[in-house]
Parts: C-alpha cells; sequence; structure tokens
C-alpha cells in the first residue's frame, strides 16, 4: 500500500470522512433474492432452451406463445439482468478508485444492464404476441 | 484502479548474506525483509542463518536471536512472546500470524521467510505503520454505551448473553486478518476490514449495550461493512481461530432483519 497523502487531518477523521451513507442492505439483500430466483428459474429455463434447439422462428413465436414459458423467461430476464448490475457495481466500487471514472462506470452499468433487459424483454413479449 | 503491482520504490532489490555462525552444528535460514526508511534504497531480503542450539523454537525467538547475535539493526515488534498482545504479527511463510506462537518447525520447507503485515506502509523492516487500523477500532466505538443511568452495582447479563459474546471478545487486534483481505488491500481506506467489524459485532451483540440501532446506522455503508465479500482469509489467518467473517454475516444479517 501507497502511504497515505499528507494530511493534516487525525486518522479518525480520516476513517469517519462522510460518515456512512445508510445504505447497501437494499442491493444486499437484492442480490441474495435474484440469486435465489435464478436458482429456481434455471431449470426452467434450460429446458425452454432445449425446446427452441433446432426450430426456426415459426417455431420459437409457437413456444414462446405459451403464457407461463414467456412469463418464465421475463422472471428470469429481470432477476439476471437485476443480479448482473448489482454484481458488476461491486466489482467497479472493489477495483476502480477514480472517482470520475468509477461515477462514469457506474452509469454505463446502469445504461447497459437496463437496455440489456429491456431489449430481452421487448423480444420475449413480440416473440409471444406472435408478430 | 487498484495498484497490482508494488511501486517503484517498493520493490526488492538484493540482500546481504550474513555468514554462518562460527562453530554452529544446527542451523536454520530465516530470510527477512529490510527497509530503512533513512538510506533512500528500495528494500532488500537478507538471509541470516541461526544457531538453533542456541535458541527457542518460534520464529519470534529465531529472530531475537538473530537481533542478539548477528544484527542489532534489525527492527521488529515484539512484548508478551505468548500470543496475547499481537505485537509480533507479520507474514511467515506467507502466512499472517503471530511470530511467538508460529514454530519455525512448522515452516516445512527451506528458509523461514519472514515479511512485515501486507499492504500497510513500513516504519521500517517488519513494523508497520497501523495508525489507519487503529482509528477504524477507534471508529465503531468500543465500549458500552447506554442510556439508562449506572446502576449502584453492575450492568446484569444472562449467562446466555454472556455466551454471545464468545469468538468476539478474544480479539487482540494484531492486525493479521485484515491484512490478509483483499477487500482491505484494495479499499482500506473506507472498508472497516475484519478486525474492526469484529469488534463492531461484539458491541452489537452485548446485550447490555443501548445503542445497537445507532451502531448499525455506523455501519450500513457500502464500503464500510459491504465490501466484505466472505472470502475468508481472515478467519484463516487470526492467530487465534476466530472468525470475523461469520461476524460480519451476523452484522449483515442484523441489517436486513431491521429492514424486513
Amino acid at each position: 500500500m501507497n502511504a497515505p497523502k499528507p494530511s493534516m487531518r487525525t486518522p479518525l477523521a480520516r476513517v469517519r470522512a462522510l460518515g456512512s451513507s445508510h445504505s447497501g442492505t437494499s442491493d444486499f439483500w437484492r442480490q441474495r433474492l435474484t440469486a435465489v430466483a435464478m436458482t429456481l428459474l434455471i431449470v426452467p429455463v434450460i429446458v425452454v432452451v432445449l425446446m427452441l434447439l433446432g426450430s426456426n422462428q415459426a417455431g420459437a413465436k409457437q413456444i414462446f406463445s405459451s403464457v407461463p414459458i414467456a412469463i418464465i423467461m421475463l422472471l428470469f430476464i429481470l432477476a439476471s439482468a437485476w443480479h448482473m448490475k448489482i454484481g458488476m457495481q461491486v466489482v467497479i466500487e472493489d477495483y476502480v478508485h477514480n472517482e470520475k471514472i468509477k461515477l462514469a462506470s457506474v452509469m454505463a452499468n446502469n445504461f447497459f444492464c437496463i437496455a440489456v433487459a429491456l431489449a430481452s424483454i421487448y423480444a420475449i413479449l413480440k416473440m409471444s404476441s406472435g408478430v | 484502479m487498484v495498484e497490482f503491482a508494488l511501486p517503484k520504490n517498493s520493490k526488492i532489490t538484493g540482500g546481504k548474506t550474513w555468514p554462518k555462525p562460527a562453530g554452529a552444528t544446527e542451523t536454520r535460514e530465516f530470510r527477512v525483509y529490510r527497509w530503512n526508511p533513512d538510506d533512500g534504497k528500495n528494500p532488500s531480503v537478507d538471509t541470516y542463518h541461526i544457531d538453533t542450539s542456541e535458541c527457542g523454537p518460534m520464529v519470534l525467538d529465531g529472530l531475537i536471536w538473530i537481533k542478539n547475535h548477528i544484527d542489532p539493526t534489525l527492527t521488529f515488534r515484539r512484548s508478551c512472546r505468548e500470543g496475547v498482545c499481537g505485537s509480533c504479527a507479520m507474514n511467515i511463510d506467507g502466512q499472517n500470524t503471530l511470530a511467538c506462537t508460529k514454530s519455525m518447525h512448522d515452516v516445512k520447507d527451506g528458509a523461514v521467510k519472514v515479511n512485515p503485515l501486507p499492504h500497510q506502509p513500513v516504519v521500517k523492516d517488519l513494523v508497520p505503520d497501523l495508525t489507519n487500523f487503529y482509528a477504524q477500532y477507534a471508529s465503531i466505538e468500543p465500549w458500552l454505551k447506554t442510556t439508562t443511568p449506572t446502576p449502584q452495582k453492575e450492568w446484569k447479563q444472562s449467562h446466555e448473553d454472556r455466551e454471545k459474546l464468545d469468538g468476539l471478545y478474544e480479539c487482540i487486534l494484531c492486525a493479521c486478518c485484515s491484512t490478509s483481505c483483499p477487500s482491505y488491500w484494495w479499499n482500506s481506506d473506507r472498508f472497516l476490514g475484519p478486525a474492526a467489524l469484529l469488534q463492531a459485532t461484539r458491541w452489537v451483540t452485548d446485550s447490555r449495550d443501548e445503542a445497537t440501532g445507532e451502531r448499525l446506522d455506523n455501519l450500513e455503508d457500502p464500503f464500510r461493512l459491504y465490501r466484505c465479500h466472505t472470502i475468508m482469509n481472515c478467519a484463516k489467518a487470526c492467530p487465534k481461530g476466530l472468525n470475523p467473517s461469520e461476524a460480519i454475516a451476523e452484522l449483515k444479517l442484523k441489517l436486513v432483519e431491521r429492514q424486513i
């Protein structure tokens, strides 16, 4: 570790810094919640993927027209995108220390996860509605 | 970004090999990290040979023998020499532990390699600067906090509630756990680390304390507490056999419990 930058603040003042943000528990809980959800959903999702193997677009549309299958896929997308967003943010916070780059990375991560989730949801709904 | 390589002025270069003690029949090789803030040189690893027939069995005995018989400039902290004070915490054979309770016979292959606790600024040789570590301990306010007027006799506690402090109160603040934690290496300016969080759990768990909620408020932070990713290096390193990782999990459970 590099020696801390010279400062006239006391060590306790540096540790207390801006204080506690009183947050983090919600993300901690949601990360576990989505992990359990994905564990439960992964078997039916694999079954759906196996059913899709070798089928053309018309066949896929027929499979997705089933309401339970569409809902399972939508839930899986929601849980995995949410889990991906939280997990990636943890990695960024761990390793990126430049505040500006960190802020931009967290923002990009949010945009990416929302875009992936919305694109997937749109595709499932489109297939499901048979359009 | 996180620094994965040592800064230029911390890279280890060369080192002196001291002659074997004359007339010694049984010797053990020690390779010890050396750095002197006054000579402007990079750190080095010096090689010593100790006479095991004249020396106690622990790594600390070996270091004291080197200081007394070979090189009086070798600098390290030590006090109780029985695993109570936590002063002689250092990295021995790749593991953070106490030099006074680590037998040199437990280091199986070749030389006994001794380095200061990892990822802390070095004051000299094997002495790390633990200012930040102690300030983090102070920040969790490790004392009984009450609003109720102090009773005439003692604050009462049931045997069951007292038992809940077992595995928490025994910490000697040697810093072996915190300095073995990768999360602490990368974010020690904001993450409190396993030692301070174990002590936070000790006070959150204490049935006599009346500031449990405030303590949890103070800890609820993505960096102060949630940088712990349950890597478990802390539990592996603790020379007292404690499990800071489990204690931190208890804190997280309590925070979820009061929210759901």
